[in-house]
């Protein structure tokens, strides 16, 4: 038995994982909160748009946001209840700006809608596993929460052959994703087997860090008799990003600037696996995760299942509360995720995880002068020089930074992390690209005034010219008439002499 | 012809006419900040100090010398020197509107370029041949851009480096400038005589 | 005496012809740069900047008559794009740049005259007679010429508002261990 794939990966940390603090507690469910704050932007792409209204009574799964757009997914109750309010609320996002959200009042009885369970799902024609994906809302739950079926479909259409699912799970603390494959794998297995159908691949590969035993165990034992496999890859930081996960389970590397798809390869997280088997076998659309809770400021640290929308507060509280004041609350994992304002920030489908971290975890040193040591392009997954690209953002020059490769940047975090002087690199590269982006909407948005300024431009010419035409057509038509009386008063005063030589 | 070459490699390297000879600093400072646009001022400096010196070398023994007159000599090198870059002047406009924009005043500054003036005098001071002359102003005006290249480049990565707010722009500049003559230092007695 | 005057005056002379023929050859017809300043400009021939229009403010640009810092509504980006291809250095941090804005209309003041939405040069102001007038955000330069037309001050100008999806990282403050 081959204990590693035979590709070697790039670049990549090790930081220490902390995982044993709550990899050895199995799934337990949340207790419904008393509030739910289901956010309408809990995917990449436009939001979702409101079908129900203030006080109406929703069933659990019931659709209450609808899909806008290409890109988009839509969003379910994921409790019975009545919809207490719309509007503005908390959102998981660094800006810490509201997000379109609806409130929901649990009524206490989890009451199902009415669920389209197909007979036999294996059978379903692939556009309607990739049509059942798309309205259960499903999205990566690795974190990206990029809509699955938008992935289907191309994945279909590119006739990808190889699907990779990927148990990677690299960031420190977080172990859902290890809980559920050794807890729900034939469910993941099935969900795997869907996926297949939907995209027609032959290949389907579960690559999953050799730090979790237990889960590439659970995983082989559910995958026996099926053409899944599950193959083990070294433990490093970033092994869960995708491109890294199919570099060291394929050999292949996707282009700068392309998609998986490219290479003929689909990448897919276990946990969106075992959503999409929830949603196309069971008929259940993504109402819940499951999100691990912990930390050193943390009681006891978790994996729950928990219904979207509820407040990470309510997750503390369930784990104990909080052992001493914490010094940061993080939504997500500690290298890629985000500080939380306050800890009323609600749960979304890219959550995996909630942690509170004492002072002594996060550290807060204070940056030193780079002296180019280049620890950071070693660590770089992607293989760029984060030095350079750091050094020509920080003095302004943003156009170098992207001839450096910025637009390749992933944003692991792998850089800032190995840093000896403590540079916030990442942080860099996060301004540099959101202000890159700002600066092509800004492009677009000249082109645009700069076109409709043409075009009024030449409206009014337009206008000036049908005004000029119409008052010189008038002043000819006036003196055509006048003209004419003339003529007519000359005729008469002719015919008058005349007259009166007759008379 | 291996003679011409020491004379090239001496005038360009060993004698440069920067940071050796410490002349034309003006331009060498100023158009520094770009490799590009240093490049491009090199090149059009490289053509008036070779064009000038060629043809102050034919003044200067066709017309000065014979009729008696050497003590007009600055005055009708700067004379020629002026024509040849107000010609440059238009080339470079036609040619490139945006460089000539971005030379700016620097352009028509190539006439007071002490290098421009100094190259031809120190070429008649030592009663040169003409074809030596000429490939003296054509190699020291190869020095003369070669560093201008070289120090625009490091200059292009010292404004990333987190200079102290005290020596930032100017200073420290300086004191690459004063590096970078040291190291060319380092080319003394590569040629012979 | 005679000889250096006199050969002084002849080699200026063929100096001069010389220049004089390769000026007519070199000649340059307009110029071109003109034409890609006035790409960078906004287009929107406000005449803010106090010339007629973005291609009258292009010209003076070239000829050094206005400094890159002329357009408010270009805004920062702006002054940096002319400054590169001008050869200009300027100190951005001191341009006031209040980032971009966009016109908005106040509507319990707005009495619906239709005068901002005649002079509004990109067709952003949406209304008809006697009623509440809007601005697309999309169309905006943020001139400002509605501002002066509306007799009811019911326009103001404010900063773009910062959504989910414009928002971005600050860039990290500079602050090293001594």
């Amino acid at each position: 038995m081959k204990l590693f794939s035979r590709f070697k990966p790039q670049g990549g940390v090790h930081p220490d994982g902390r995982k044993d603090l709550s990899a050895d507690r199995p799934i337990r469910v949340l207790p419904m909160p008393e509030r739910l704050f289901v956010s309408l932007q809990q995917h990449v792409g436009a939001p979702a748009s409101p079908v129900v209204v203030v006080g109406e009574k929703v069933l659990k799964g019931q659709l209450i946001a609808a899909s806008q757009g290409n890109i988009s997914a839509p969003v379910h109750a994921p409790t019975s209840g009545h919809v207490a309010a719309i509007g503005d609320y908390l959102a998981p996002h660094p800006s810490g700006l509201p997000a379109p959200t609806i409130t929901i009042e649990p009524d206490g009885e989890d009451c199902w809608a009415a669920l389209d369970v197909p007979i036999d799902p294996y059978a379903l024609e692939p556009e309607e596993i990739a049509k059942r994906v798309a309205a259960a809302g499903i999205v990566g739950l690795g974190g990206a929460a990029f809509p699955s079926a938008v992935k289907l479909n191309i994945s279909r259409k590119t006739n990808v052959q190889t699907l990779i699912i990927n148990g990677g799970e690299c960031e420190p603390y977080l172990t859902c994703d290890d809980r559920i494959m050794r807890e729900r794998a034939a469910a993941i297995v099935s969900g795997i087997r869907l996926i297949q159908r939907a995209v027609g691949c032959t290949e389907a590969l579960v690559g999953i860090e050799d730090n979790k035993p237990e889960a590439i165990a659970a995983m082989r034992e559910a995958a026996k008799g099926t053409d899944v496999k599950v193959m083990p890859v070294p433990a490093m930081y970033p092994m869960g990003w995708d491109k890294q996960m199919t570099r060291a389970l394929v050999g292949k590397e996707v282009p700068a600037g392309g998609r998986s798809s490219d290479i003929g390869v689909l990448v897919h997280n276990v946990a969106t696996a075992y959503a999409v088997h929830e949603a196309v076998a069971l008929g259940r659309p993504l109402i819940s995760r499951l999100v691990t809770v912990s930390g050193e400021a943390v009681k006891i640290a978790c994996n729950l299942e928990v219904p979207l929308g509820t407040p990470a507060q309510a997750l503390f509280d369930y784990c104990g509360g909080y052992a001493g004041v914490p010094a940061r609350l993080v939504m997500g994992g500690p290298m890629m995720g985000h500080e939380m304002p306050n800890p009323y920030i609600p749960v979304v489908k890219g959550t995996s995880g909630v942690l509170a971290l004492t002072h002594k975890e996060i550290g807060q040193p204070v940056p030193s002068p780079c002296i180019r040591c280049s620890t950071c392009v070693r660590a770089c997954p992607v293989g760029l020089l984060p030095l350079e690209m750091a050094a020509h953002i920080r003095v302004g020059d943003l156009n170098t930074s992207v001839d450096f490769g910025l637009k390749d940047c992933i944003a692991c975090g792998s850089c800032s992390y190995v840093c000896p002087a403590h540079i916030p690199l990442v942080h860099y590269f996060n301004f540099a690209k959101g202000e890159l982006a700002a600066k092509e909407r800004a492009k677009l948005k000249q082109e645009g005034t700069k076109k409709l300024a043409e075009a009024r431009n030449e409206r009014m010419e337009k206008i000036a010219r049908a005004r000029e035409e119409a008052s010189r057509q008038r002043a000819a038509k006036k003196a055509a008439q006048e003209a004419a009386k003339k003529a007519a008063a000359d005729a008469a005063a002719a015919a008058a002499p005349q007259q009166e030589a007759t008379a | 012809m291996t003679q011409y070459l020491l004379l090239l490699l001496s005038t360009a390297l060993v004698n440069n006419v920067v940071l050796v000879k410490f002349l034309g600093l003006c331009p060498f400072m100023g158009i520094s900040k770009k490799v590009d646009t240093a490049v491009s001022m090199g090149l059009a400096t490289t053509f008036v100090m070779t064009m000038s010196s060629a043809s102050c070398w034919l003044l200067e023994n066709w017309l000065l010398a014979p009729l008696g007159i050497t003590y007009l000599r600055i005055l009708v090198y700067i004379l020629v020197i002026a024509s040849v870059v107000q010609f440059t002047e238009m080339v470079v406009r036609k040619t490139n509107p945006a460089l000539y924009q971005v030379l700016g005043i620097y352009l028509p500054l190539i006439t007071t370029n002490c290098a421009v003036l100094g190259v031809p005098l120190i070429s008649t001071q030592e009663h040169q041949p003409f074809i030596v002359s000429l490939l003296f102003g054509f190699g020291s005006a190869v020095g003369f851009s070669l560093v201008l290249a070289l120090f625009a480049g490091l200059r292009e990565r010292l404004n990333l480096a987190q200079v102290p707010s005290a020596f930032s722009g100017s200073p420290i500049g300086f004191i690459t400038a004063s590096l970078l003559a040291l190291a060319f230092m380092g080319f003394a007695g590569l040629v012979s005589h | 005496m005679f000889v250096a005057v006199a050969s002084l005056t002849t080699l200026g002379l063929i100096l001069g012809l010389l220049l004089g023929v390769a000026a007519r050859r070199l000649a340059v017809e307009g110029n071109p740069l003109i034409e890609e300043i006035q790409a960078i400009l906004p287009g929107s021939q406000c005449g803010q900047c106090g010339f007629p229009g973005c291609a009258g403010a292009a010209q003076a640009l070239v000829a050094g008559e206005a400094p890159v810092t002329l357009c408010p509504p270009g805004g920062r980006d702006v002054v940096a794009a002319l400054a590169l291809k001008l050869g200009i250095e300027v100190d951005l941090s001191g341009i006031k740049d209040s980032g971009p804005q966009i016109a908005e209309v106040k509507e319990e003041l707005c009495i619906g005259c239709t005068r901002c939405f005649k002079v509004c040069p990109t067709d952003a102001i949406l209304g008809a007679s006697k009623h509440i007038h809007s601005v697309f955000r999309e169309a905006c330069t943020a001139c400002g010429k509605c501002v002066e037309a509306c007799p009811t001050e019911a326009i103001a100008m404010r900063p773009v508002p910062v959504t989910l999806q414009s928002w971005y990282w600050d860039k990290p403050e500079e602050r090293l261990a001594a």
